[in-house]
């Protein structure tokens, strides 16, 4: 049992090392001093409170509940690859609507802008739900391709209905001060943390200690024996999973615009849904394992920062530790498979 | 022909996968200009033994002559090289590719252009219709395995072994194939096809060998045959050497229980044990499967899939996760949404103790388990639904002889204990000294055997031999 639980935080933990090993050497390589570098990595993500609450949090929080919804797809075997999409699709929801919510109580306000988000995020996903449960489209690709049409409905958006009102910036308006989130004193952490964390919970006990979870996780690694041996409805629950994951990346779009930059722009969002794919990944798709990977991918974005204003390398160069580590993890998996595969009786002969 | 020196010649192969032996010392001779049928029922070894002549498999034992000269085999491209084409069960060519870019494909780097003229010495009759310029996803699938045959030559095959090529074919379509494969040996080559049917063999073939559970039980020349003695060859005559009980069961005493369920129209009562005995392809699986889809009015229907690493358990799961699969809404591991973790591990801990199933505790992988093991979970978990009828599609394959006596005994005290029983397999004896009844599935359509019928009578039943009676006879 012991055993067994900490398989994969040892795997973690090596992958993130070797991503920083190969930063490393990425970096000597192209003339940078290593430890500098990432000593101003470190200080950027956990070298002051300010620091770790303002950058490295703030940063985590989408990345959490991406990675939640992420994470919640990936576990019924379907592969939601557009949770950036669907962020974009709740932040314009949640844009629009907090806009108009000035009269508004502040609870009901962030929780009608809250909503709105969810629910466009469901509206965004259900049109690759609805190609793979009536024509068989690989959610893969749709869900891919629906991104950029997200982003080109941001750019509209930004550019035409919702444009200040002074129409200089491709920007929205900011929205209501009743919409807007909490901040912890003194930094820029605000209230989405505690929505993620205690969603994060949830999930972690819809996954491992109900019907619905346990059948999601049948249903994705064994679509045959799900059917065939227990009877579940494989379609319908991917299906179901799906529109919660979609619901999931929107509300973290929502809560990016309620809680940080109370305006809808072009990039917002750099990269968070596809960093959220690591994020589930390298948490093995546990739910509370996402709350450390969402921080650790929060703190090396905010890293990136420091490293870039100190050390003068550019903030990209994080995305080698990120691209190794998310390698590292899938051949891990990989490896783990085939010692298993090896163990197992050979097939039946034909 | 006989003076002829063969072109292929297989000797004493043996092939094991895991505890399962799929040859044992099996004999196979090729010679030039013949037809040659290989003949048997499924899981007789048939396409183990044409893959290693193929160089897909390495034998475990056993020599290889190709044109009187020993070889090994090392990989498919030597026996390309040695003229060997097989052509598989499942086809192998590209829908988005065309017809001449998936022979080029097949002919490899150094194969050169796949055009009319380079083609033009396969036979017409081959190639008509099959417009080297359509995309493969747009021929019928007779065309695309005249295409998958195309493939085979164009790379100079001259010994051509086809994989049960008949199965996905109309029967007008078959009749064409086995011409075509005629045409071809008469130009000189030899061919070898894999089939269950004994038509096909009494058509098209020169010879026949047929195998029964990895081994060669006849080889001769089809003229001197008839179909009573292929049929006994492939089902075979004599006490299965594995030590399984295969006392035929008494007659039954005249039952007065409810029906339970139809199958193919025949009634079939409580405790009863039902052995179903059928050839690959006669519709059998969708009855069976179509039984297990719906709870009859007497309860639920219990599944021991066919398919165990597949369909019957999630090898990455623990035991106590498969056995939930499909107890999920038992009160025994569930209330309501929520999952009783605690009740469920113990309860598989006594499962485990019932069943004798070798593992450390209820949260090991069943993927770790022997196939045998992983049967006992499969067993365990359908009869811990208390199931009005169970269903057992060959639900001894690949186990050792303890593990088959033992799912065999579950399956007989189930039966007593008032389940009905259905069991399928393809293995006959298993279905006599099972089956308390036995019905032949042939063409989709159900009989019963005759109480107290030997192999042979069903054997033949089974080929559809016998003036069939009609559906819903065995009710009494």
């Amino acid at each position: 049992m012991t055993g067994k639980r900490l398989g994969p935080i040892l795997t973690a933990l090596a992958a993130v090392g070797a991503g920083f090993v190969v930063l490393a050497i990425g970096l000597a390589a192209s003339g940078y001093d290593p430890v500098v570098a990432l000593g101003a990595l470190g200080r950027g993500a956990f070298g002051s409170w300010y620091a770790f609450g303002s950058a490295t949090l703030v940063r985590a929080i989408p990345l959490i509940l991406l990675g939640l919804g992420v994470a919640l797809a990936f576990r019924g075997g379907a592969l939601n690859i557009g949770a950036e999409g669907q962020f974009y699709a709740g932040a314009i929801a949640a844009t629009w609507v907090g806009i108009h919510v000035a009269a508004w109580p502040s609870g009901l306000a962030i929780g009608a802008v809250w909503s709105a988000a969810a629910v466009a995020g469901v509206i965004w996903i259900s049109v690759p739900v609805l190609l793979k449960v009536r024509f068989g489209v690989m959610e893969v690709i749709s869900t891919l391709l629906l991104n950029f049409v997200a982003e080109a409905a941001v750019s509209y958006a930004v550019t035409g209905p919702l444009q200040e009102a002074k129409r200089v910036y491709p920007q929205s308006d900011p929205i209501a001060a009743t919409a807007r989130l909490p901040l912890l004193p003194g930094s820029r952490l605000h209230g989405g943390i505690v929505v993620a964390v205690v969603l994060a919970v949830i999930l972690w006990v819809l996954f491992t200690r109900t019907r619905w979870g346990f059948r999601l996780k049948a249903a994705g690694l064994s679509p045959e024996a799900a059917r065939v041996s227990g009877g579940i409805p494989v379609l319908r629950v991917v299906a179901g999973a799906l529109l919660w994951s979609g619901a999931l990346a929107g509300l973290g779009g929502g809560v990016e615009i309620s809680g940080v930059t109370y305006t809808l722009f072009q990039n917002l969002s750099p990269g968070y849904g596809f960093t959220a794919i690591a994020v589930a990944l390298l948490a093995r798709l546990n739910p509370l394992g996402i709350i450390l990977s969402g921080t650790l991918f929060g703190a090396l974005e905010a890293g990136a920062q420091g490293m870039q204003r100190e050390a003068g390398v550019p903030a990209v160069a994080v995305q080698v530790a990120e691209a190794t580590i998310i390698l590292a993890v899938l051949l891990a998996e990989v490896l783990a498979r085939r010692a298993a595969a090896r163990s197992i009786s050979a097939p039946d002969p034909a | 022909m006989s003076g002829d020196e063969p072109v292929l010649e297989l000797r004493g192969i043996s092939k094991s996968f895991g505890s399962v032996q799929a040859l044992r010392g099996a004999d196979f001779v090729l010679v030039p200009g013949e037809v040659h049928a290989l003949l048997g029922e499924n899981g007789a070894g048939k396409s183990t033994l044409v893959h290693i002549a193929a160089g897909m498999i390495p034998p475990d034992d056993g020599t290889i002559r190709i044109r009187c000269v020993d070889t090994k085999l090392r990989s498919p491209r030597t026996a390309r090289a040695l003229g060997i084409g097989l052509v598989h069960q499942h086809f192998t060519s590209i829908g988005a590719l065309t017809v001449s870019e998936n022979i080029a494909l097949s002919m490899g780097p150094a194969g050169g252009r796949a055009d009319r003229q380079s083609l033009s010495g396969l036979p017409e009759r081959l190639m008509a219709g099959l417009s080297l310029d359509s995309r493969v996803d747009r021929l019928s699938v007779a065309q695309r395995q005249r295409l998958e045959i195309v493939k085979a030559l164009a790379t100079g095959a001259t010994i051509l072994l086809l994989d049960e090529p008949s199965a996905v074919l109309a029967p007008s379509e078959v009749d064409e194939l086995l011409s075509l494969i005629r045409d071809f040996v008469a130009r000189g080559g030899a061919a070898a096809f894999i089939t269950h049917k004994l038509r096909e063999v009494f058509i098209a073939a020169d010879r026949v060998t047929v195998l029964r559970r990895g081994a060669v039980t006849l080889s001769g020349r089809v003229s001197g045959q008839t179909e009573a003695t292929l049929a006994l060859a492939m089902l075979g005559t004599a006490v299965p050497e594995d030590g399984a009980d295969t006392t035929r069961p008494s007659a039954l005493p005249v039952r007065s229980e409810p029906i339970m369920a139809h199958f193919g129209g025949i009634p079939l009562r409580g405790g009863e044990l039902i052995g179903v005995a059928a050839i690959e392809g006669n519709g059998q699986r969708k009855l069976l499967r179509d039984l297990a889809e719906r709870d009859s009015a007497a309860g639920s229907v219990a599944l021991v899939p066919e398919d165990r690493t597949t369909e019957g358990i999630i090898p990455d799961l623990s035991i106590s996760e498969n056995l939930l699969l499909g107890l999920d809404r038992d009160p025994g591991w569930s209330r309501g949404r929520w999952i009783d973790r605690t009740r469920a591990r113990a309860r598989t801990t006594q499962l485990i103790n019932t069943f004798g199933i070798r593992a450390d505790g209820p949260d090991v992988a069943v993927g770790t388990l022997s196939g045998g093991n992983q049967q006992k979970v499969v067993l365990a978990r359908a009869l811990e639904r208390r199931p009005a009828i169970l269903i057992a599609e060959n639900p001894t394959r690949g186990l050792d002889i303890r593990a088959t006596s033992f799912v065999q005994d579950q399956l007989r005290a189930a039966a007593r204990a008032g389940m009905l029983v259905l069991i399928y397999s393809t293995d006959l004896d298993e279905v006599l000294a099972l089956g308390q009844r036995v019905l032949v599935v042939h063409a989709g359509r159900v009989t019963e055997a005759p109480q107290g019928a030997d192999r042979q009578v069903v054997g033949e039943m089974m080929l559809g031999l016998v003036p069939k009676r009609q559906s819903g006879s065995g009710e009494r």
